[in-house]
């Protein structure tokens, strides 16, 4: 039915205008996402688990009760990361040791969603542990890009910007550790959104790198962002790490000017190594910012070259610890074994895929006595250098602008067995995550082929409402998402 | 050669707050298994700690108590390791920077010597949960983790005992201070306060360490003591044998007396202490530190201090009075309400003591109350009974409870104090022993306690003893030959 279809091209914004308006329903909406999965699903594969059931009842249970004042997500069909623990729904982390797993709770976030009335349609596949930037690490299989199925859709979010990229979804929530919200946005042409560190609840988010690990917003527009991005931040007493910052209204704060503001260009953002495509249509969005009565100017972020390896310290010696919990010997699926360190050996062997191996011996390693202070603490240390080094470039700027991913979208397979240019692909991500900063991936047009192009907006720490304000004035110039040809 | 022992102890208290140190579950012993359990302290994925502050609290009341530093800012620490009763695979707790260091403890040795034991650090922790291996017929094993999360302070000394009894004078009077700041039970037999021993030798006068061992599995005073001595005999064994000591970690084994090698330096655990990203570093404010040390009661070494002022007791006699702050209440009680403080003293550390340790029972169960000692021994002062008296009269409020003036009065116990009595008794004891009375007439004033004996055996104990000397004196024919006893 071609009405199903186009409910499901809705954005998130206008489902929730028409829900308000009582144009269309809940099941409506929710009837028109799970027939375009039926359509798309079989090639793109963007879900770890399809939650239809469960969904077209919680549909039908919004419409029933519609509450007054509505709620903020009320009846609107989403996707969930399957590293964001649902009570009851299974919680994979697109890991073969957490096939059975259905949580005994309910992350905030997902209480949050439940509150403001949204329908979770399913769990979104992703690398395992959120440990990779194409989805290929999921014992699940891949996701597909849907703008070229013979491509990635990044990752580690993956499943939930190809969701959302193929209107299998009006919006969805990932996490973002080094980049794993932005780069998947980026390769999907979605907005992608990686709030301050402290902005969204970790509580209930199966931990990779604690304190890198963000959640945030995948979703067709800036607006859509700022929409979602209000219902999920705010303080959580149960997360210790959780800021105790107001929350702005996102969506009325889109309207702000970008005229007077000044956009940061990290010179080290743009040298050897970035694909061409990528820098003119980088190069154009600081174009359409300049039209806009945006002024520019050159910084420098001298510990750039740095920050991979920072990362690849910090965040590796984290999920070493994060990981041991998977033992099997409590939930999960064990191995058995002749002793306890069999079992151990095992489960573990059996459970993890070889990217999550590689990254627990990184990290165990990092923190081993007598190297600690080599590596770990010395990261620690450069860290902070990369934090000074952004307050320095703030000093001189609102914001700033990048390139998200160094390349367009790769081809399945074509980075699995090389993993430090897989790494690589992060370049752009990290070391904001690392400084703790919020930041925005947003399409920027395609390219010749038709892939997705994207820029990176880096702001000060709890600037999101300024970030998705600056997008919402590139997308009122008329360059929005590209829509797939699936 | 003569060897000087260096021991080192490590102390776990287990606080005894209401909820456990990351989670709100109880903390109270003996629940069914797995009964006060969460998803945090199951460590189930996605669990954030939150601290109990009233932990913190605790700790500053025993850093206060024992006169260390309390640092205005520490960090939580992971110290990573697997094993079935640990939940996450790493401990939270504090390594670099704990909450309180460089304090010491007073402990009174048998000497009358006061030692000074210093402290290396306060630290907190929480506690793991416990291994139950199945019976005989059963070859599984399980898991109760109620008390995984329950608060743990670990007490580290300076190598500065010397004996096995300095090491249990420490040790007794660091639990009088947990006791008193009622922040712990204490109890080493049911595991609230553990104690691990580094002990060393080295040649008396030196001034370097020798290679320590580390003692576990230590479940008394009486154990502390023995493995000590044990291992310091060992290892001047090992060097007379020309051998050397290796570090490494042994076990106690109780019922052969020894310790056995648990594990080497080679194969200890690399813990891979790191700082725990999910917990912000531990601010705490003047104005925290000062409200706790408002609270802080009287400690044992001030109370001992006074008691030997105040009181006028012998040291030893105050430092057994005030090991247990319930035990020292109970003699001011008693004190206060008797003319002689001493004799308040002797009753509570003779008497009471002894049916105390009979019935093996805690002075807060003392079958007699501190009210009704006092009653007793103003009936003696009064003059009413004897202390012989008192002592039966003791026994029989043991036995039923009753108020010792309903004892006397029931049994006809009240003391003949009347002279006019007395002296038709003592005449008929000394018509009945002629002879005794000739050799005390002869110079044998020795005895003198013979006719007190009589007499008082005479009157069933009922008479005043003071009155029957004084009166023996008079009625006593003078001795014709020098008082030598012959």
């Amino acid at each position: 039915m071609a009405a199903d279809s186009d409910l499901a091209r809705l954005t998130l914004h206008e489902a929730r205008d028409r829900v308000t308006a009582g144009e269309v329903t809940s099941a409506e909406l929710t009837e028109a996402c799970v027939a375009r999965i039926e359509e798309v699903e079989g090639s793109v594969h963007a879900f770890a688990h399809r939650t239809t059931d469960e969904a077209l009842a919680q549909a039908a249970a919004r419409d029933a009760a519609r509450p007054d004042p509505l709620p903020p997500l009320w009846g609107l069909p989403i996707a969930v990361k399957d590293n964001i623990c649902t009570q009851g729904l299974p919680t994979t982390c697109g890991s073969k040791l957490l096939a059975n797993f259905r949580p005994v709770y309910d992350s905030f976030v997902a209480r949050r969603l439940e509150e403001a009335g949204a329908v979770i349609l399913g769990k979104a596949n992703m690398d395992e542990f959120a440990m990779g930037s194409s989805c290929e690490n999921s014992a699940l299989g891949p996701t597909h890009n849907p703008h070229d199925l013979e491509r990635v859709p990044g990752g580690s979010s993956g499943g939930s910007a190809a969701a959302v990229a193929a209107d299998e979804c009006l919006a969805a929530l990932g996490s973002d550790t080094g980049g794993s919200i932005r780069q998947p946005a980026c390769f999907c042409g979605v907005v992608g959104l990686k709030p301050t560190y402290g902005r969204v609840s970790r509580n209930g988010l199966v931990a990779f790198a604690s304190s890198l690990d963000q959640i945030g917003p995948l979703t067709k527009d800036a607006r859509d962002a700022a929409l979602l991005l209000g219902v999920i931040a705010g303080h959580d007493p149960d997360d210790s790490t959780s800021a105790c910052q107001p929350v702005p209204n996102y969506e009325a704060a889109l309207e702000a000017e970008v005229a007077g503001l000044t956009i940061g260009i990290p010179k080290e953002y743009f040298g050897g190594g970035l694909d061409p495509a990528v820098e003119e249509a980088v190069r154009a969005a600081i174009a359409t910012y300049e039209s806009l009565g945006a002024t520019t100017v050159e910084v420098s972020l001298p510990h750039t070259e740095q920050a991979v390896a920072t990362y690849y310290l910090v965040a590796t010696a984290e999920a070493s610890s994060n990981l041991g919990r998977f033992d099997g010997i409590r939930y999960g699926v064990r191995q058995e074994g002749k002793d306890l360190l069999d079992v151990y050996k095992r489960t573990r062997e059996e459970g993890f895929g070889a990217e999550v191996k590689r990254r627990i011996m990184l990290g165990t390693f990092a923190l081993s006595a007598g190297y600690y202070d080599a590596y770990y603490g010395k990261a620690m240390a450069v860290r902070t250098l990369i934090r000074n080094d952004f307050d320095a470039a703030f000093g001189q700027c609102d914001l700033l602008l990048t390139p998200t991913a160094p390349t367009p979208p790769f081809r399945l397979g074509e980075k699995l067995d090389d993993p430090l240019t897989m790494y690589l692909s992060d370049i752009f991500t990290i070391a904001v995550s690392l400084a703790g900063l919020p930041a925005v991936s947003f399409p920027t047009g395609t390219t010749a082929a038709g892939l997705p192009l994207g820029a990176q907006l880096i702001g000060r720490h709890f600037d999101e409402a300024r970030l998705l304000a600056m997008v919402h004035a590139f997308e009122a110039t008329g360059q929005g998402r590209p829509l797939p040809a699936l | 050669m003569e060897y000087e022992t260096v021991i080192g102890l490590e102390v776990h208290t287990q606080l005894k707050t209401k909820s456990k140190i990351f989670c709100g579950c109880s903390t109270t012993f003996g629940a069914p298994p797995n009964s006060h359990t969460c998803p945090v302290c199951l460590g189930m994925p996605g669990v954030l700690p939150v601290l109990n502050r009233e932990v913190v609290t605790c700790a500053i009341k025993l850093g206060l108590a024992t006169r260390c530093t309390v640092n205005r800012s520490s960090r939580w620490a992971r110290k990573n390791y697997f094993y079935p009763d640990l939940p996450k695979a790493y401990q939270i707790s504090q390594y670099e920077a704990p909450i309180c260091e460089h304090g010491y403890v007073e402990a009174d040795l048998e000497s009358g010597e006061t030692r000074r034991i210093g402290l290396t650090r306060i630290h907190m922790e929480e506690d793991a949960g416990k291994n139950v291996h199945g019976a005989a017929d059963d070859d599984h094993s399980y898991v109760d983790l109620n008390r995984a999360g329950v608060p743990l302070l670990e007490i580290v000394s300076e190598p500065d005992i010397r004996s096995s009894e300095e090491a249990t004078a420490y040790l007794k009077r660091l639990r009088s201070i947990v006791r008193y700041l009622g922040i712990s039970d204490g109890n080493m037999e049911e595991g609230s306060f553990r104690c691990d021993a580094n002990v060393s030798i080295r040649p008396m006068g030196s001034d370097t360490f020798g290679t320590r061992a580390e003692v576990k599995n230590l479940n008394s005073f009486r154990h502390v003591a023995h493995a000590i001595d044990y291992e310091a005999r060992r290892q001047a064994r090992l060097l007379a044998q020309g051998k050397e000591v290796v570090q490494e970690t042994r076990l106690w084994n109780t019922a052969e007396g020894k310790t056995y090698s648990m594990r080497s330096k080679e194969e200890a655990h690399d813990y891979r202490y790191f700082p725990d990203p999910d917990l912000v570093p531990l601010e705490i404010s003047e104005q925290w530190i000062e409200a706790v040390r408002a609270t802080l009661p009287e400690l044992p070494a001030d109370k001992e201090q006074r008691f030997v002022v105040e009181y006028g007791l012998p040291p030893q006699d105050a430092a057994t009075l005030v090991a247990s702050h319930h035990l020292a209440d109970y003699f001011e009680t008693v004190a206060g309400a008797v003319k002689e403080a001493k004799r308040a003293a002797n009753w509570v550390l003779g008497e009471l003591l002894a049916v105390l340790n009979k019935l093996g029972i805690s002075v807060e169960e003392s079958p007699v109350e501190a009210a009704a000692l006092a009653a007793l021994i103003r009936l003696i002062e009064e003059e009413t009974i004897s202390g012989k008296i008192a002592k039966s009269v003791f026994e029989k409020m043991v036995a039923t409870g009753k108020a010792p003036a309903a004892i006397v009065e029931e049994e006809g116990l009240v003391q003949v104090a009347d002279p006019e009595a007395l002296r038709p008794i003592i005449q008929q004891v000394f018509d009945d022993n002629p002879t005794q009375l000739a050799q005390y007439q002869a110079g044998k004033t020795k005895l003198m306690g013979f006719f007190v004996g009589q007499t008082m055996r005479a009157t069933g104990g009922k008479a005043n003893p003071a009155l029957v000397n004084k009166l023996l004196r008079e009625m006593l024919p003078e001795p014709t030959a020098p008082a030598d006893g012959g």
